[in-house]
């Protein structure tokens, strides 16, 4: 039934076409469970799944954390610390601790890239990549295709503009491939300091935020992540923005029925005008509502717990 | 046998006596002498090892100096460098005299050690070159960290001039490469890892290759890796600046898309890291045309658990000795990159050159140091097997044609493969 092969949901990179339309596909399946009065079904009843986050995160972990819910899963959340400062137990220690107690999946956030394959390889569950340093964080760019489609009705031939730092951001990297991979026309846009280097094999890349934004069918807004900046990539938030950030003048500039997405949290006037976050076309919450339903069905076409009949 | 340094690749015997080579001819017979029966073998001059770590004193989980002397004697060098990055660092006599006692104590090959060139490898104050010198060493290096200082390294150069020592440098930026874990370029990016730029490397080369000139010292660049830096070595030798470098047999085997085809494996890990393809192609080349001395392995082992980790917490280095000459012997040699000459050369004349080393050359009177090679044998490489205690290679599992099957040390037979 699932369509979906993969022991594991590392990245997008690796995943066919058909493998991201039978994630979408269940998810809006999955949608109106949301609707009902009891939002509970037991198709994960006596599945295990660990969240093990180690890097702070709200809307990610809130949302496994509720999909895992909905399906019945029993689930445990830890929160622990990465940093080199308050090292003790490796992360393959404490994920071999965990894997003791036997769980049937483990959703993993990390600042290092990789850690979720390092993972995969040493630990017998599924792993579910939630995100890991600068690399990839599929579940993100998977609910932002649904929201995208749910608008649109297709991702094919859609023009979507992606902006912001593109350097630090997995949420880019997951998100280009899934659009290429699904023919829809990707821009880049960033302050040179911010674009990684070979980035333009994947998608074209302007500085300009008026170009990357002309014509666009959705603008994808990505986070100045102030926490991981080391050096000085752009003078001034004042000047970010005048120069970089999206602006109300700058989204007329889109389709008129343009969708602005946000994977947050938001620094409001930096890389987004409180305007344009707050306007008729942010579907930056539809993101969020999207996120559980996006999740539940990766839970459930990893641990096969009975799909769409659920 | 094979010796360049006496232009020879001929059908030879050789006798070894009290530690020499006591004749080279053909149909020699000495009384009494043990008969190495080497039919179909190809016997070179003792392969010598600019850059290893043996990581004695302080570092015995990882290396120890009877380790990584036999790992030495496995992979067919009868002398290695070694670098001063032990706990405490090698910047005085004593250090250097007990890294020689302990080498005498294993017994395996010869070790010349590496001093620093700044106390504690600070790069600020320099260390005492006279002493170091007296006692043993056979060249200076900070290895690991970049003299950062332009300064320093001029004072370095010129002191070291008194006492006739290369000065080998680990050439980085470290403000280009700050927190790097592998190569900047587009595999970093999809990887989502911190890259150092090729420049980070290319503007040190550079920096040292004027100073040399601006000096007159004797500069060796350690672990070539960047087009760029080939190029600054070239240009500068042919300005007639004293300048040598070495390359790594994995940057002239792999590129940075092994990190990605291994799925973040920290057998991939080191610094200089892999780099993009035509780097990997001009290291090829500046070996062909002479611009590099020599083929050496930055051996760097670790434990398990310095690599078992994510990748950008995993410890930078690999381990080499005892994959190097099957390596080169398979994809230079065996892919007409290289003759075998030339190869011999490297591993051997020219680096004992470099560094001014007893050796390098079978020619009556040297040391009896021998490395015997079968063209024909194949291996797998299979780290379990390894004499180091490092067990991290980016080349486990790859078979090689060409094999060591026999190492002597002043005529002493310290390595012999079961035939």
């Amino acid at each position: 039934m699932s369509g979906y092969p993969h022991r594991h949901l590392l990245g997008i990179e690796s995943l066919q076409p058909s493998e991201i339309v039978a994630v979408l596909d269940t998810a809006e399946g999955l949608r109106e469970i949301l609707d009902r009065p009891l939002k509970k079904v037991p198709a994960l009843r006596g599945r295990t799944v660990v969240n093990l986050f180690y890097e702070p995160s709200t809307r990610t972990r809130a949302s496994f954390e509720v999909a895992e819910k909905v399906l019945s899963a029993d689930s445990l959340s830890i929160a622990a610390s990465a940093s080199s400062a308050q090292k003790g137990e490796t992360l393959l220690d404490t994920a071999k601790n965990l894997e003791a107690m036997n769980p049937d999946m483990i959703v993993l956030r990390h600042s290092a890239a990789g850690a979720a394959h390092f993972l995969a390889r040493h630990c017998r569950a599924a792993i579910v990549n939630a995100g890991d340093g600068a690399h990839e964080h599929p579940t993100q760019a998977l609910l932002d295709a649904l929201t995208l489609r749910q608008r649109k009705g297709r991702l094919e031939g859609l023009r979507i503009a992606i902006v912001g730092d593109l350097l630090h951001s997995r949420v880019a990297r997951s998100n280009v491939w899934l659009l290429s991979k699904m023919g829809a026309k990707v821009v880049l846009c960033a302050p040179p300091t911010l674009v990684p280097p070979g980035i333009e094999a994947l998608a074209p890349v302007t500085h300009r935020i008026d170009e990357a934004v002309e014509g666009a069918d959705a603008v994808m807004m990505l986070r100045i992540q102030r926490e991981r900046m080391t050096g000085a990539y752009y003078p001034s938030d004042r000047e970010y923005h005048l120069r970089f950030g999206l602006t109300e003048a700058r989204v007329k500039r889109a389709k008129k029925d343009v969708l602005i997405l946000h994977p947050g949290p938001m620094n409001r006037g930096v890389e987004i005008a409180s305007e344009v976050a707050d306007g008729p076309y942010s579907v930056i919450l539809d993101q969020v509502t999207n996120g559980v339903v996006v999740r539940m069905a990766v839970l459930l076409l990893l641990l096969g717990g009975g799909g769409a009949d659920a | 046998m094979v010796d360049p340094a006496q232009r020879l690749d001929a059908r030879r015997d050789v006798l070894l006596e009290d530690g020499r080579v006591a004749r080279v001819g053909t149909k020699l017979t000495g009384r009494g002498a043990q008969v190495v029966d080497a039919e179909g073998l190809v016997v070179c001059p003792g392969f010598v090892d600019l850059h290893v770590h043996l990581r004695e004193p302080g570092r015995e989980d990882k290396e120890t100096i009877a380790t990584g002397t036999r790992a030495a004697a496995a992979g067919g060098f009868t002398a290695v460098c070694a670098m001063p990055n032990t706990s405490p660092v090698n910047d005085n006599s004593g250090i250097t005299r007990f890294i020689l006692d302990q080498a005498r104590r294993a017994g395996v090959v010869r070790v010349y050690p590496i001093g620093a060139i700044t106390r504690g490898s600070q790069g600020e104050e320099l260390a005492e070159y006279g002493d170091l010198k007296e006692s043993g060493c056979v060249a200076v290096s900070d290895d690991g960290r970049p003299v950062a200082s332009a300064r320093v390294m001029r004072r370095a150069l010129e002191y070291a001039l008194a006492f006739d020592l290369p000065v080998v440098d680990h050439c980085e930026e470290p403000t280009l490469s700050d927190r790097a874990a592998m190569s900047e370029g587009p595999v970093a990016t999809l990887l989502g890892l911190r890259g150092a730029p090729a420049a980070a490397e290319s503007i040190v080369v550079e920096r040292d290759v004027q100073l040399a000139e601006l000096t007159g010292g004797r500069l060796h660049v350690a672990h070539l890796s960047t087009a760029a830096a080939a190029d600054a070595v070239r240009r500068g030798k042919a300005r007639g600046v004293r300048v040598t470098a070495e390359v790594t047999p994995h940057h002239l085997l792999l590129t940075d898309q092994a990190v990605k085809d291994s799925d973040y494996d920290a057998s991939t890990k080191m610094n200089p890291p892999l780099r993009a393809e035509a780097d990997r192609r001009a290291m090829v080349e500046a070996l062909r045309d002479g611009t590099i001395d020599a083929i050496a392995t930055d051996h760097a082992p670790h434990t398990v658990d310095d690599k078992k980790v994510e990748y950008e917490e995993a410890a930078f280095g690999v381990v080499g000795l005892e994959t190097a000459v099957g390596l080169c012997l398979d994809r230079l040699v065996g892919s007409r990159l290289l003759t075998l000459p030339q190869l011999v050369g490297l591993l051997s004349t020219r680096p004992t050159r470099a560094f001014g080393l007893p050796g390098g050359t079978l020619a009556r009177g040297s040391p009896a140091d021998v490395t015997v090679l079968d063209l024909d044998r194949t291996r797998k490489v299979d780290p379990a097997r390894f004499q180091s205690k490092g067990r991290h290679t980016p080349f486990a599992g790859w078979t090689l044609k060409g094999a060591v099957v026999m190492t002597i040390v002043g005529g002493q037979i310290v390595w012999q493969e079961r035939r």
